[in-house]
């Protein structure tokens, strides 16, 4: 097949319209505008609609109305946008609807800079807006991820109708690689109109609603369950990560993203110093791979999470390891990359001290 | 035609759960009435916000979104966009378009968007119990503004209509009054000029509604409709703001 050099960020607005994506509301921020300036150009040429919106309320809101009336539709941000979407996140979330949004993270919080970081995977994973929900969040770590997450992504959110996150970084969505495009019979797409959709009440059928108001206590906790029954499903069925020279591994480093490929790049030093290092890298970040991952861990002596941040999916590595072994952590932050030579140093240490505390 | 009065085809015939005196049962039987006389309620997605008329939708029986607090017009341009042959419109309090949901009512209206919004100006917040809104009236009590509004600290009331109709964006822009059956007539005729607007093409179109609130504004019925007509009306001039030609 033939490649083609694509930045990050176009590469998941491409996909999106492969994946029949034909909305698409956003705001310019830093390091994700050249999605939005993708879709700005490319959704008119297959008739879409772009809209830049007033804020990134306004365009969580429009795609709560596009999703509303089942079409694919999509919006992106970085952290302080992301952070004003959360609220209509969790409409979206309690309404059922599916989108997808992309949140390529910068340095936090606050203003932060505009570096790349993982800071965000707390919010990601763990609600970041109020109530009782979970996103699908999932972590690329190359363009073609990117290119092929976005597509997996639209058929998560139509699967389960519910919003899914890709949580990517800025270095992801900056960087160039080539993409190998699926042909489009392999792309899956909704066919026809979806049954809970609003479209008026055509043919004078009943009246439909889209809604996350369930005023009676009863109601509302039914509905909670309902979701958490889907969640539990989605945990069945929808983990997925990769696992590097883990078969032997003394020592497993735990990353995802652009962490990953600097984790990636040290298995591959050590593994040359004849050290048995592996890599367990989590796409999906919700639901995490932890029973998997606690599988793998088994005949390793110690783990590394190594993250751009001050340490957030550690905390999960460590529910899904339960004090079975000690679990170390090297992070940078603040737009600051982990350092390969310093990520090796370390590693080779943890084996010759052999295991003790951190 | 039969001019007998009768409920309008498009109620559910769910008991309004509205308190006695409220002008919103009033305005949702405008909206139904203009609806079906159009023929349109096969093609119409409304829009609701939060405040008292929340459960618009359980009394209209149309294809509704329920939409977070001011978020509506953001909701609604969604929808138009993704569905251009349907009639959109937002049913919003002077609390949820006036303050909360402020910038997207004036984006929504800037860019033009061929949605109807219907927007209800009581003076007050109602479901949460009576507190200061942006169109609260100089002098006016309410529970945040206990010795009357303030206009040194809480701010003067805000005049949205008349702003909105600034924007070329806005087509049809019209401020009604519910008080008295002379007024409601003009009113029923600005949500079909504004519905005809959208049908047209012409741009954003918007009815501001001057409302009651007995229960908040602690008056029998009777007085809140004397009291708004002279109270709110001399804030809140009536009229028709911005018409497109050809619109009747």
């Amino acid at each position: 097949m033939e490649k083609v050099l694509m930045k990050g960020n176009e590469a998941i607005g491409e996909a999106a319209v492969q994946a029949g994506c034909r909305f698409f509301f956003g705001y310019p921020i830093t390091p994700q505008t050249e999605l939005p300036e993708y879709m700005a150009r490319r959704l008119p040429e297959v008739g879409g609609c772009f809209l830049q919106a007033e804020s990134e309320i306004g365009a969580i809101n429009m795609v709560y109305g596009a999703a509303s009336c089942g079409e694919r539709v999509m919006t992106s941000s970085s952290g302080p946008g992301i952070s004003l979407k959360q609220e209509g996140i969790s409409y979206l979330a309690g309404a059922e609807l599916p989108c997808v949004i992309v949140n390529i993270m910068r340095g936090g919080p606050g203003l932060g800079n505009i570096g790349a970081a993982q800071a965000d995977y707390l919010q990601a994973v763990k609600g970041g807006g109020h109530g009782d929900y979970r996103l699908l969040v999932l972590a690329p770590a190359s363009v073609q991820e990117l290119y092929d997450l976005t597509i997996t992504a639209f058929d998560l959110a139509d699967t389960y109708r519910n919003p899914v996150m890709i949580l990517g970084d800025g270095i992801l969505g900056q960087m160039m690689e080539p993409v190998v495009f699926r042909p489009a019979a392999e792309i899956k797409k909704p066919a026809g109109e979806k049954e809970w959709a609003v479209t008026g009440r055509k043919g004078g059928r009943p009246a439909r609603l889209i809604s996350s108001l369930h005023i009676v206590p009863e109601n509302l906790e039914k509905h909670v369950n309902k979701l958490m029954e889907k969640y539990r499903r989605i945990e069945e069925k929808e983990k997925r990560w990769e696992e590097y020279h883990t078969a032997d591994a003394e020592v497993l480093l735990v990353a995802y993203g652009t962490s990953a490929r600097i984790a990636k790049g040290a298995v591959d030093r050590l593994r040359r110093e004849g050290l048995a290092v592996g890599l367990f890298r989590p796409i999906t970040l919700w639901p995490f791979p932890a029973a998997e991952l606690a599988a793998v861990a088994e005949n390793c002596r110690q783990v590394l999470v190594v993250e751009m941040s001050a340490g957030q999916m550690v905390e999960d590595v460590r529910l899904a390891l339960g004090g079975k072994l000690p679990v170390h952590f090297y992070g940078r932050t603040g737009g600051m990359l982990p350092d390969l030579n310093y990520l090796v140093q370390l590693v080779r240490e943890l084996i010759k001290g052999g295991g003790g505390g951190e | 035609m039969s001019k007998g009065f009768r409920r309008p085809k498009l109620y559910t015939g769910k008991p309004m759960h509205y308190c006695p005196g409220c002008t919103h049962g009033i305005i949702h039987r405008l909206i139904a009435e203009v609806i079906e006389e159009l023929g349109v309620e096969e093609k119409t997605i409304g829009v609701g916000s939060v405040g008292c008329s929340v459960f618009i939708y359980e009394y209209l029986d149309l294809d509704f979104i329920q939409a977070a607090h001011g978020r509506a017009s953001a909701v609604a341009t969604g929808v138009k966009r993704a569905r251009p042959d349907t009639l959109v419109f937002t049913y919003q309090g002077d609390g949820d378009l006036a303050a909360i949901g402020t910038a997207e009512i004036v984006h929504c209206a800037v860019r033009g968007e061929k949605i109807t919004v219907f927007f209800i100006n009581n003076a007050i917040y109602g479901m949460t119990g009576g507190q200061m809104a942006p169109t609260t009236i100089a002098g006016q009590k309410t529970t945040t503004t206990p010795f009357g509004r303030d206009v040194t600290t809480a701010g003067y009331p805000i005049r949205m209509t008349e702003m909105l109709a600034t924007q070329e964006g806005t087509a049809y822009a019209a401020r009604v009054s519910v008080h008295d059956p002379r007024h409601v007539l003009a009113a029923k005729k600005a949500v079909r000029r504004a519905f005809l607007t959208q049908q047209q093409g012409l741009g954003f179109s918007i009815v501001e509604f001057l409302s009651a609130c007995p229960t908040n504004w602690g008056m029998p019925p009777r007085d809140a409709l004397k009291w708004l007509a002279e109270n709110m009306i001399p804030t809140f001039p009536l009229g028709e703001i911005k018409k497109p030609e050809g619109v009747e």
